[in-house]
């Protein structure tokens, strides 16, 4: 059983790693907190990515004559790519929450939520 | 010649078609607009006497292949007798509402005029097209648009009232249509693959009893239209519609298309025989007893006169279906007929309802009291119009009445002779009161009549119709070679 | 040649900022230009397809399983037809409907990133690698946020940020699906996946991979209960990008989800290997009847027809569950229909919303009066949605019906019909009030000959197209051979 737990920890590390960020993404009422276990959440996969290509003896993979196995250096681009994505999607979040702060004064969701049904019954009296 | 063959029928519906834009192109000259609408039909009915010389000539059914929707949906027409006898019936009576409107609308000052005449022109062409839809989902297509396009008319004075009534006739019809219609075309084709109407019917009785009940009932309370009861509610709901409308459409070409269509289902998606098979004649012929005598005697109470007539209606129409679900020639025949008769007597009836509700604006039954002194063509047409309802000789009604009871005599339900008799005592009772108080009783008040100058053009519609169902019953045998089976 | 298709846009997008220093008007134009060129160019591909096959284009020249490779076959060019004719079209209508809702300096910008997002979908489409897809998603995603946070309420923002958080972990997910696909096959082209995927049908890495692809599918594509992020963000954003949305956003990922089943794994895996089949038809048939009493249950008339969106997309997963070829022809059909009727009543919505500033439909008593052609136009979109003979609306649910039948699964027709008319009760409602006469006669006020004129090409092409059917069905028939690979 150890076993089984032990050789496969890096797995174990990024399924950790997801559902703290799953938790954050959801439990979390702090938008800004949010963010953080989003980021949390796409680390965990970039870690599994990156362990997933790695082969057993193998080096770094840049061309060397003493070297045998290289690693798959597939996963490891793919994962540039998705770390650019991810910086994109934070900062986009984070410049969403910043117009949300300048329009609400809070960045916590049930004040906003709160301000927002307000809003609805004020439009509904108007009419 | 052959081309020319195919190309007439398509012309009757796009005649109506053509006449939408001409209507709307028009719609500030009064008389123009007017004068297309009477052109119209003018024109349908010549060209749907053409198409009846070519059919008796050739005696032979005409198929029209228009085009392919998908694979297995196609638009075909099929121009046989009973398609060319619905279209002349539409066609000229339609001339002859037009004439009546334009007094109707005139005496009633209406507003929206052209919008009135424009779909009216467009639920005649959908109901030509039904006449001559060759296959279920052809006339499935057409009789969702009729109801498209009466909706408009039927909550024509935009009242909360109109718009409750017309959310009810929307319901009706709409929803049993998808429901249960649909659902059984659906059914149909992938129990045979195939849609179009034949002689020998799309059925071959080698499908289970089961399934073959499940999909006639489905078409006998799909087709809302034909009225059956118990979807029939939507029938009285729809008489809030200005009074033209409930005459041409709530009496003739909606209900009758519905009526049309179950003829279609009867004869020519299963065939008798087939019917007989799994005693699907039974249930038809059980329920359409029932709504003769039930809306009879829902018609005895009601005051409002257009309600009364939208009752009658109802039971009316359920003559039809029964002659159908007895299953013989001669019932057959006594009910194409009385598609024919019952259109002249009701839009009779109808258009002297309006003609009263115009001059008089009286609406209820008990306030018709010696109205006869003051507008005696009107009131003395009402009484050939319910003579022939009732199915006196000497008017259309009893030609009909006639083959339905020798229909009767063939069929093994000699018992329900007894229907007819209760409902014709019916029919007397709910009409004739009405002719007696207005000529023999004196007036309750004084009763002032308006709107003198539209009077001549409705009644002189009105006479026409009246005289109609007095000549059909001596010129019947015309239709026989359309209705001969 | 057909890597133009995504040059183009991704070009201008970036070059629209530029322009917008020099006039704020000259972005529109720009964008107008390019939708147009894009539009032919769609066009031109899709016929050389038709007449001489699938088409590739490698980048960087590496072949296939190497390098990245874009692909239009039968499948894609009819989506492509439909984004880029519904993208053209809404940049006409966008002109003056955001004049009204959107600051002028920030008009560049919103250009820029519309133009980014049709890119994004564009990409989705037409590439043939899976990591790529991602990529592709995350753009379409992305800009999408973006344009969504523009409306002018505040609920916009809100909505905005819902939709990101959500979509994040709907493309994580997508994104976790292709890790563990590429440890099982050490593939990343589609193709090459099918292929070697074969026999490691009963690898644990393949299952969990398709569970993942699926689940974050779903989630992009709003399939009920995973739905919430839509409504808010199609009703909140400005007019023409809900539009957008509402015509684009969804088929695509439709499309992807059809791509990932069929052409990555096979009909086999679905049907046999684990029966993801049933789930996803008990899915979709509670989709399609959540999304439509949602509907009836709404007084927004943006809203309202967010949640048809939602039932709407329960029938393209209907015709994806029963996956024989009749249902799928019904499936493709249907995103093509769809995106069609439920973009032209967005586009009425937002022309409503531009003359008269109401969105409540209770407050829309009589504008058939103000508003005549809007509501005639409104009447033949809703007639096409309840799948009325003669509109493109009826084939897609015709070959649904004709599909379920097929595999026996009568239970489907029902409940389609039932639909329908919670669909006609929900659409009715509005022609009701908005054809009550009791208001007085006011003056007629259309929108603008701009935004007029693509619901009239819209309303027009759900008629002409429902009645000459050929060019639908003869599309979608070569869509369904390359999914189902005869």
């Amino acid at each position: 059983m150890s076993d089984f737990i032990l050789s496969k920890f890096n797995y174990w590390a990024s399924i950790l790693l997801m559902m703290i960020g799953m938790y954050g993404m959801i439990a979390k009422k702090n938008l800004i907190k949010k963010i953080i276990g989003m980021n949390i959440f796409q680390v965990s996969v970039f870690l599994f990515y990156i362990s997933m290509g790695k082969v057993k003896g193998g080096t770094a993979p840049i061309f060397w004559e003493k070297a045998v196995i290289y690693d798959n250096p597939i996963p490891h681009v793919l994962i540039l790519t998705a770390i650019v994505v991810s910086i994109s999607t934070t900062a986009v979040a984070l410049s969403i929450i910043i117009r949300i702060y300048n329009c609400f004064r809070t960045v916590e969701e049930n004040k906003i939520l709160e301000t927002l049904a307000n809003d609805e019954n004020q439009s509904g009296n108007n009419q | 010649m052959y081309e020319i063959d195919k190309f007439l029928p398509l012309m009757i519906p796009l005649t109506a078609l053509l006449a939408v834009p001409l209507i709307y192109f028009f719609r500030n000259q009064r008389d123009i607009r007017d004068g297309v609408s009477v052109l119209a039909p003018g024109t349908m009915f010549a060209l749907a006497f053409l198409v009846f010389k070519n059919f008796y000539q050739n005696k032979e059914p005409l198929f029209i292949h228009i085009l392919d929707i998908t694979p297995t949906v196609s638009l075909q027409f099929r121009v046989d007798g009973a398609s060319i006898l619905f279209s002349l019936i539409a066609s000229f009576l339609w001339i002859i509402t037009t004439i009546y409107s334009r007094g109707y609308l005139g005496g009633l000052r209406e507003k929206k005029q052209t919008s009135f005449y424009a779909y009216f022109a467009l639920t005649l062409f959908a109901t030509q097209s039904l006449a001559y839809s060759g296959n279920l989902i052809t006339t499935f297509i057409f009789y969702e648009l009729i109801t498209l396009f009466t909706y408009p008319l039927v909550t024509h004075k935009g009242s909360d009232e109109a718009i409750k009534a017309g959310r009810k006739y929307f319901a009706y019809l709409i929803g049993t249509s998808l429901i249960f219609f649909l659902t059984a075309i659906v059914l149909t084709l992938s129990l045979k693959g195939e849609m179009s109407y034949k002689e020998t019917g799309i059925f071959d009785g080698s499908e289970s009893v089961e399934m073959l009940l499940l999909i006639f009932l489905f078409f006998l309370f799909g087709v809302a239209k034909a009225a059956i009861m118990p979807v029939h509610a939507w029938l009285p709901a729809a008489m809030v519609a200005p009074t033209p409308v409930s005459a041409l459409l709530h009496a003739v070409a909606v209900v009758k298309a519905g009526v049309f269509v179950l003829y279609r289902v009867f004869n020519f998606v299963f065939t008798p025989d087939i019917i007989a098979g799994f005693n699907g004649h039974f249930i038809a012929l059980t329920f359409s007893a029932i709504t003769i005598v039930v809306a009879s005697m829902i018609a005895l109470r009601q005051d409002n006169l257009k309600r009364r007539l939208a009752y009658s209606t109802i039971s009316q129409l359920s003559y039809i279906i029964f002659g159908f679900s007895l299953l013989n020639s001669h019932a057959l025949t006594g009910s194409l007929y009385h598609l024919i008769m019952h259109a002249f007597g009701k839009i009779t009836l109808f258009f002297c309802a309006g003609s009263i509700y115009v001059t008089t604006h009286i609406s209820e039954i008990s306030k018709l009291d010696g109205i006869g002194k003051k507008l005696p063509i009107t009131m003395f047409c009402f009484a050939i119009g319910s003579l022939s309802m009732i199915g006196m000789p000497l008017f259309g009604g009893f030609v009909s009445k006639y083959y339905l009871l020798k229909g009767i005599a063939y069929s093994d339900y000699q018992l329900l002779f007894a229907i007819f008799g209760i409902s014709t005592l019916l029919n007397a009772a709910y009409f004739l009161p009405i002719v007696y108080a207005a000529f023999f009783k004196p007036p309750k008040e004084e009763i002032h009549l308006e709107a003198k100058e539209s009077q001549r053009s409705m009644e002189f519609a009105l006479s026409i119709t009246a005289l109609g169902t007095i000549v059909l019953f001596f010129v019947h045998g015309f239709f026989y070679p359309l209705i001969g089976v | 040649m057909i890597v133009y298709i995504i040059l183009i846009p991704l070009v201008t997008a970036i070059i629209i900022p530029l322009f917008g220093f020099i006039n704020k008007k000259l972005p529109f134009y720009v964008t107008l230009l390019s939708a147009f060129t894009n539009f032919i160019l769609v066009i031109r591909t899709a016929k050389k397809i038709f007449s001489y096959g699938t088409e590739r284009y490698f980048f960087g020249g590496f072949e296939a399983p190497f390098g990245i490779e874009y692909v239009v076959d039968g499948l894609n060019s009819i989506i492509l037809i439909i984004i880029s004719f519904m993208f053209f079209i809404i940049t006409v209508y966008s002109k003056r409907s955001l004049e009204k809702e959107i600051e002028n300096r920030r008009l560049p910008l919103f250009y820029a990133l519309y133009t980014l997002f049709y890119t994004g979908i564009l990409g989705i489409v037409i590439t043939g690698d899976i990591f790529n897809l991602y990529v592709f998603i995350e753009i379409a995603s992305l800009s999408s946020y973006t344009l969504i946070a523009m409306g002018q309420k505040r609920n916009a923002l809100m909505a905005s940020y819902n939709y990101l958080i959500l979509g994040t972990i709907g493309a994580t997910f997508i994104l976790i699906g292709i890790g563990y696909l590429f440890m099982a096959t050490g593939s990343l082209n589609m193709a090459d996946i099918k292929l070697r995927i074969v026999p490691l049908y009963h690898s644990k890495m393949v299952r969990t991979a398709f569970a993942f692809l699926t689940l974050g599918l779903m989630l992009k594509l709003a399939l009920f209960p995973l739905h919430v992020w839509l409504p808010n963000a199609y009703s909140y954003a400005p007019s023409a990008m809900g539009a957008l949305l509402a015509a684009t956003g969804t088929k695509v990922s439709a499309y992807a989800l059809i791509r990932i089943l069929y052409s990555v794994f096979t009909i086999e895996f679905d049907m046999k290997i684990i029966p993801f089949n049933q789930i996803f038809l008990l899915i979709s048939l509670v989709a399609i009847l959540a999304g439509s009493t949602l509907a009836l249950a709404q007084t927004n008339l943006k809203k309202m027809l967010a949640y048809s969106s939602i039932g709407q997309i329960g029938y393209i997963t209907l015709g994806i569950s029963l996956s024989n070829a009749t249902s799928l022809q019904g499936s493709v059909l249907h995103i093509f229909n769809h995106s069609l009727m439920k973009g032209g009543l967005f586009l009425i919505a937002g022309g409503i919303f531009y003359k008269l500033n109401i969105e409540n439909i209770y407050d829309m008593k009589g504008i058939s009066k103000r508003m005549p052609y809007s509501m005639a136009f409104f009447v033949i979109l809703t007639l096409s949605m309840i799948g009325m003979p003669f509109t493109v609306g009826f084939l897609s649910k015709w070959y649904l019906i004709l599909g379920a039948i097929e595999v026996g699964r009568y239970f489907v027709i029902p409940i389609i019909v039932i639909s329908s008319l919670l669909s006609l009760i929900y659409l009715w409602r509005l022609v009701e009030i908005s054809f009550n006469s009791d208001v007085d006669k006011k003056e007629i006020s259309e929108m603008p000959v701009s935004m007029m004129v693509p619901v009239i090409i819209i309303s027009l092409l759900t008629v002409f197209l429902g009645v000459f059917s050929d060019i639908p069905i003869s599309l979608s028939r070569e869509a369904v051979k390359i999914i189902l690979g005869s």
